[in-house]
């Protein structure tokens, strides 16, 4: 793994023990090992330098508290100012309606039809609503099949149209099948799909169209790289998504993807998702998330 | 067009670039001192002699394939049966990976068998299963929740017994942070040498082209667990490069040798050096 950014920091300042003011000058030598550690934890290049003006406004002149060394008061700003960037008011899903109607989007293998059974089991076992889970990927072998499956293990009833191949009247035939079933919450697992993807981006805007969700969310794998912002950038021109969901929290990645994201679309991070069980689905912590990207 | 002078201004560009696409820090900066090296000579050059010296110093720190002649698909594999254990962890594209592959090998003639040991994750042998109707390639399989160790053991041993030539044995994806999945792993490997001491030929560990750096930790990991010998970059037919892959290549030494670039059995390209290093040049002229 990396080096923390204490770490990197502590070296940085070796040489100015005892000074009692962050200055201009000694700022500027650690601006640019903020960034290095930004960038290797995959916070997008031009975000990272935006970030570190910031940073190096806020810091510059803040008296050093005797208790506390440079480095420390720099990580401390760095990760207030990150916290203060993925944080703000925290958003609930919104799952009324009859029926609320939730639409899942996102790059192929990102997690959606997981979270989607994840979502699902935490509608219906914390916030005792009754889901419908829609099998609305018409492409990928065995998709609907993963949803028929998960579905079950959850006690979930899942909408199905084996030969139908087209997924906005299968999305239009769930919500009316919802409404006859008295279901309160659909939840649409869409296909994986590229940004550039022309035609399949057309398609998700389709849906949309046609069921009016109350949500949408864009799953985002968060081992992803530079190119998070690109993408998030187009589903959020796409769609206007209500919300994002970062999934494989379970692993050991940083996850600067999450801040690329939020600074990019300004839309909130309503869950992250960290495992294959259905049951680790958690609400985002902007605290742990800037924790995470600094590496303490 | 362009500067005349490689100036601080145009290695910044070039930082840019390379750590957009992925590349990582430390990689950016040693190809940029040696880029720095070889210009320091002569100041006075242009945008395209540049490229150039860039493009060569990228391209040495790709590792070429040992084995890289197999990899038209027509030529005889070294072993037979030839055993490729494809690993990585979820969502990368494994298991798409193996019906292209087993396209490709079936098109050039040779007898492929695909063994589902990924028994976990929901419908993974249903999928398996289509690809092997897909391509027309018989598949070994158990239950789901079967042990993959056994599947794996079975699909070797039909693979001794029916005469295959090539064996492509699908795994559950995980995360390599996972120690009890990964010794889950080191265990099909062993159970697979029980059948044949010098198998698997080939330990695929495929990579999501959009991953950042946490695809090093990935390579290593994996490594550590089952020797990885060669990699698979996926999906990229999106804007994302792949750039990762030269950091792997300059710590791991391991080789690229398919990139994955849709999701037809079609979309798989053997790695071509050159292309990969001209794509991550093209981030710059956008
Ligand atoms: N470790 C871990 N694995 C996850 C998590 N979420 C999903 N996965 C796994 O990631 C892989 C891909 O998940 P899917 O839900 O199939 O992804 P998807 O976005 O629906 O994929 P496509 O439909 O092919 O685009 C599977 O192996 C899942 O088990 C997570 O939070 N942690
Ligand atoms: N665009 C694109 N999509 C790909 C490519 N390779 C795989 N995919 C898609 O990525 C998703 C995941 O692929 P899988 O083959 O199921 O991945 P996996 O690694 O086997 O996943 P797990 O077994 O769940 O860990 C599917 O939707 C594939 O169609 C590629 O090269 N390009
Ligand atoms: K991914
Ligand atoms: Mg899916
Ligand atoms: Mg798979």
């Amino acid at each position: 793994m990396f080096e923390s950014l204490s770490d990197r920091l502590d070296s940085a300042f070796k040489n100015l023990k005892g000074e009692g003011k962050i200055t201009d000058l000694n700022v500027a030598a650690t601006v640019k090992e903020i960034r290095r550690a930004l960038v290797d934890a995959d916070v997008n290049y031009k975000i990272a330098k935006e970030f570190t003006d910031t940073v190096r406004e806020k810091a510059t002149g803040e008296k050093v508290i005797t208790a506390i060394s440079p480095s420390q008061l720099m990580v401390k700003i760095v990760k207030d100012e990150l916290v203060s960037l993925m944080g703000g008011e925290a958003t609930e899903l919104n799952a009324k309606g009859a029926p609320a109607v939730i639409l899942i989007a996102g790059l192929q293998g990102s997690g959606k039809t997981t979270f989607s059974g994840k979502l699902a089991n935490y509608l219906k076992k914390q916030k005792k609503l009754s889901p419908l889970l829609v099998a609305a990927d018409v492409y990928r072998p065995a998709a609907m099949e993963q949803l028929r499956v998960l579905g079950e293990q959850i006690g979930v009833d899942v909408h199905l149209e084996l030969e139908n191949k087209n997924p906005v009247e299968i999305a239009q035939n769930a919500i009316r099948e919802a409404r006859a079933k008295n279901k309160n919450v659909v939840i649409i697992d869409t296909a994986g799909r590229l940004a550039v993807d022309e035609a399949m981006m057309t398609e998700v805007a389709n849906i949309k169209s046609a069921v009016n969700p109350t949500e949408i969310l864009f799953v985002v794998d968060s081992m992803t790289g530079q190119d998070a912002v690109n993408t998030a950038k187009a589903f959020n021109d796409r769609l206007d998504f209500s919300g994002v969901v970062l999934t494989k929290l379970d692993g050991d990645t940083r996850g600067g993807a999450a801040l690329s994201i939020k600074y990019t679309v300004e839309k909130p991070i309503k869950f992250v998702s960290s495992g294959e069980k259905l049951d680790t689905l958690d609400v985002f912590y902007p605290e742990r998330m800037a924790q995470r990207i600094l590496g303490m | 067009a362009g500067k005349s002078t490689v100036d601080e201004e145009v290695l910044d560009s070039l930082e840019e670039a390379l750590v957009s696409a992925d590349v990582g820090i430390e990689t950016t900066v040693k190809i940029i001192e040696r880029v720095e090296a070889r210009v320091a000579r002569d100041k006075y050059i242009n945008t395209s002699e540049l490229n150039g010296i860039l493009q060569e110093e990228i391209e040495a720190t790709l590792v070429d394939a040992p084995t890289a002649n197999n990899y038209d698909f027509q030529s005889d594999l070294p072993k037979k049966p030839y055993i490729i254990l494809v690993v990585g962890v979820n969502g990368v594209g494994k298991t798409t990976t193996i019906g292209k592959l087993a396209y490709n090998f079936k098109k050039a003639g040779k007898e492929v068998l695909l063994g589902a040991a990924d028994t976990f994750r929901a419908a993974a042998v249903d999928q398996l299963t289509i690809w092997s109707e897909r391509t027309g390639v018989p598949i070994v399989k158990q239950a789901m929740g079967s042990d993959p160790a056994a599947v794996a053991f079975d699909t070797v041993s039909s693979a001794v017994s029916r005469g295959s030539d090539v064996v492509l044995i699908d795994t559950a994806g995980r995360l390599h942070n996972k120690i009890h999945l990964m010794d889950e792993l080191s265990k099909i490997r062993r159970v697979i040498q029980k059948v044949i001491p010098d198998a698997p030929h080939e330990v695929l560990l495929v990579l999501d082209g959009s991953t950042g750096q946490n695809a090093l930790e990935q390579a290593k990991q994996f490594t550590a667990a089952t020797e990885v010998t060669a990699l698979a970059i996926t999906k990229l037919d999106g804007t994302a490069k792949g750039g990762v892959v030269l950091a792997i290549a300059n710590q791991f030494k391991i080789p690229v040798k398919f990139i994955g670039v849709g999701e037809k059995m079609e979309d798989l390209l053997v790695f071509d050096k050159h292309e990969f290093v001209e794509s991550l040049f093209n981030l710059e002229r956008r």
